[in-house]
């Protein structure tokens, strides 16, 4: 699934961050912010409006993504 | 080894602490200036160490990766690389890591490694960390990694005596060059992962405050309320402390240029003293308590941490018009006065939003639009209810701030039409934990600022006031003449040009020419249409409404009242714009912008007024 689509609270596992297209630069940034397969990540709240963005933790920091940059990440829930 | 000073270049992950580092080091002897050509903030200080030598400290902007387009992150890696141009290659580097984010934080640090040139590690925040209960092997990390690590607690006194006794020492050696491609790239996570496994256990990943804080500062409904509150009591405290200081030192220097004007024989001098200079340069400085107020808020919000939340909670509201969520703090700010609004955009990291959030402060109603707007809405609108509830005053001024928020709104969607760059620009923001701020870096943060808006811009606006005062008082009216004396000026005479172009707004000649001096400071239109009229100036604002409302109609004041909401002004503005962008161009942009906008509004409020009233 994507990291998008994740439930409020809930913890993954990264599976990989895909490149929406060629040269993607974000999909790039989040690969050095530390978004690569194995570590574990927890949405840990939504905005307001629509939910978006997203706050995710990763390691011991927290970034907010847009929905769109958050689509890049797939992920495997885990229960 | 005491001769000679030693370059040292200061870098690290964004909220690693470095510029709390920074300012431990070198106390107040900071010079903050600009890299050339961009606007990327260049922080340069000094300190001596025990030894005597002399260090030159550089403090690079905070950086997560040497891999991305951001002139920022370029500028860090061609300064350590010795590549950017005037930029002396530094003898050292240290790298700042905060202890309690290390995952994230360590794999900069291999990546600056690899550049194979000396570097000190400086594990930031111990005493964070230790009150985490985060434990790391220090000696076996500094083997591991083949880099001098020591302890640093930058918030303390004498929690930098380590690193300075590593500094002063011999220079480490420098690890060696490795070459930068993709595939070392993607390995750097796991020899963090090796890294953190050998040296660091923490019991949990997260500090429990900011876990119980943010639960609140970010709940959809409470954050939004715990925001509102925020953001009133900053308000309040503008106005509240801000404004009557600057009052004060407006009143102050018009004493001074009086009694100074006593000594001065009459005739041109006198007059330049006291309205060019004194009235000028009180202009100027009684902006200062407004902005440092606002920057001592702002300051007090960036550094404990708030000021990401404010943006994570706001950013789908802004994005809709073009924006982000770190347009929101320099925009409100922009409802007190533009110019700190426009120097606070540093804050926006992206150079497209920083920008669009630039061309719409100024449309925000600024506190020196009042006294214009006080004046005519006092002269021309009755004071009765609508509704049974509203005053209709209340109402028009409430209206004309709310023409300020939609007009923002509405340019910020124009900009994102037209820009020709569409691409996806990322939020991608850190929540940093949240710290007490300090009393120190706050008080540095401020002397920075003013220190900025004093030095750069008094000049640009002492000299267009002095010119200001030129047109306005030559050439001397004719012998024998009976009109007030700007008539007869260049002022006069271009007010008198310039209601060619403002007749299809309503405005007579007078209005036309109020509107030079209001170029300088909006306010002025007040004192300079008691002139024209007149009437005994300030003291006497009945008497000047009076004058008013006989010359000319309801529908040319609304006219006039929205021309306010929306014209290029004031020149101060335009020149903070200049400085903060490094462009003439973005100015112009500004400038005609605001111009056509104000002149299309004012002119469809003076037609559609005339036809009811």
């Amino acid at each position: 699934m994507r990291l998008s689509d994740l439930p409020k609270g809930a913890y993954a596992v990264v599976e990989r961050v895909e490149d929406a297209h060629a040269d993607d630069l974000i999909a790039q940034r989040l690969r050095d912010l530390g978004f690569v397969a194995g570590e574990q990540v927890r949405l840990v709240a939504c905005g307001p409006v629509g939910a978006d963005p997203l706050l995710i933790q990763i390691g011991s920091t927290r970034f907010a993504l847009r929905r769109a940059e958050a689509a890049r990440v797939t992920v495997q829930e885990v229960a | 080894m005491s001769a000679g000073s030693l370059r040292i270049a200061l870098v690290g992950n964004p909220n690693c602490g470095k510029t709390a580092l920074f300012n431990q080091l070198t106390g107040g002897r900071q010079k903050v200036a600009n890299y050339a050509g961009v606007t990327v903030e260049r922080k340069e200080g000094r300190f001596s160490a025990p030894s005597g030598r002399v260090m030159q400290i550089l403090d690079l902007p905070g950086t997560y990766s040497f891999d991305a387009a951001s002139p920022d992150e370029q500028i860090t890696r061609d300064v350590l690389e010795g590549n950017y141009p005037g930029e002396a290659a530094p003898d050292l580097i240290i790298c700042v890591a905060d202890a309690t984010n290390l995952r994230l934080h360590l794999r900069f640090v291999l990546e600056v490694k690899r550049l194979g040139r000396p570097v000190v590690l400086a594990l930031n925040m111990m005493d964070a960390a230790r009150h985490r209960g985060v434990t790391i092997d220090v000696p076996e990390l500094q083997r591991r990694l083949g880099i001098p690590v020591v302890e640093t607690i930058a918030v303390k006194r004498g929690g930098t005596r380590a690193l300075v006794e590593r500094v002063d020492g011999d220079l480490p050696d420098a690890p060696p060059a490795l070459p930068d491609d993709p595939a070392s790239r993607a390995n750097l996570h796991d020899e963090v992962r090796e890294l953190m496994a050998a040296t660091v256990t923490m019991p949990r990943a997260t500090a429990v405050i900011d876990d119980v804080l943010d639960r609140w500062a970010l709940h959809p409904v409470f954050g939004v309320l715990t925001l509102a509150v925020v953001m009133f009591l900053v308000f309040q405290a503008v106005y509240a402390s801000g404004k009557p200081m600057s009052d004060l030192i407006g009143r102050g220097f018009t004493w001074l240029g009086e009694h100074t004007a006593a000594v001065l024989p009459p005739g041109p001098l006198h007059d330049l003293v006291v309205s060019g200079i004194f009235g000028g340069l009180g202009t100027v400085l009684g902006f200062l308590p407004v902005i440092l107020v606002l920057f001592f808020f702002i300051l007090m919000l960036e550094e404990s941490g708030y000021l990401p939340r404010a943006a994570f909670l706001l950013d789908r509201l802004m994005v809709s018009v073009g924006l982000t969520g770190r347009s929101f703090i320099p925009l409100l700010s922009s409802f007190a006065c533009a110019i700190p609004g426009i120097m606070g955009t540093r804050s926006i990291t992206d150079p497209r939003d920083r920008l669009a959030t630039i061309l719409v402060a100024p449309l925000m109603t600024c506190s020196a639009r009042l006294p214009v707007y006080a004046l005519l809405i006092g002269a021309f609108i009755p004071e009765r209810r609508v509704f049974g509830l509203f005053n209709l005053q209340g109402v028009v001024l409430f209206a004309l701030y709310v023409a300020g928020i939609t007009g923002a709104m509405a340019v910020g969607w124009v900009i994102k039409r037209i820009r020709r760059d569409k691409s996806e620009h990322a939020l991608l923001m850190e929540l940093p934990s949240y710290r007490l701020p300090r009393a120190r870096d706050i008080g540095i943060g401020l002397w920075e600022r003013g220190a900025i808006f004093l030095k750069r811009l008094t000049g640009v606006i002492l000299a267009l006031t002095v010119l200001m005062w030129f047109i306005s008082t030559f050439p001397a009216p004719p012998e024998g003449a009976t009109g007030p004396a700007i008539n007869y000026s260049f002022a006069g005479h271009l007010g008198r040009f310039l209601q060619h172009i403002f007749a299809p707004l309503g405005f007579n000649w007078q209005i036309s020419l109020s509107l030079i001096p209001a170029f300088a400071a909006r306010e002025t239109a007040v004192a300079t249409l008691a002139t024209v009229y007149a009437v005994s100036g300030d003291a006497q604002n009945g008497g000047l409404a009076h004058a008013l409302t006989g010359n000319f109609s309801l529908a040319s004041a609304l006219s006039l009242l929205v021309w306010f909401a929306f014209a290029p002004q004031c020149m101060s503005t335009l020149a903070v714009i200049r400085r903060e962008t490094n462009s003439w161009r973005n100015v112009a942009i500004s400038f005609g912008y605001m111009f056509a906008v104000a002149y299309a509004a004012s002119f469809i409020t003076y037609q559609v007024a005339r036809l009811f009233v």
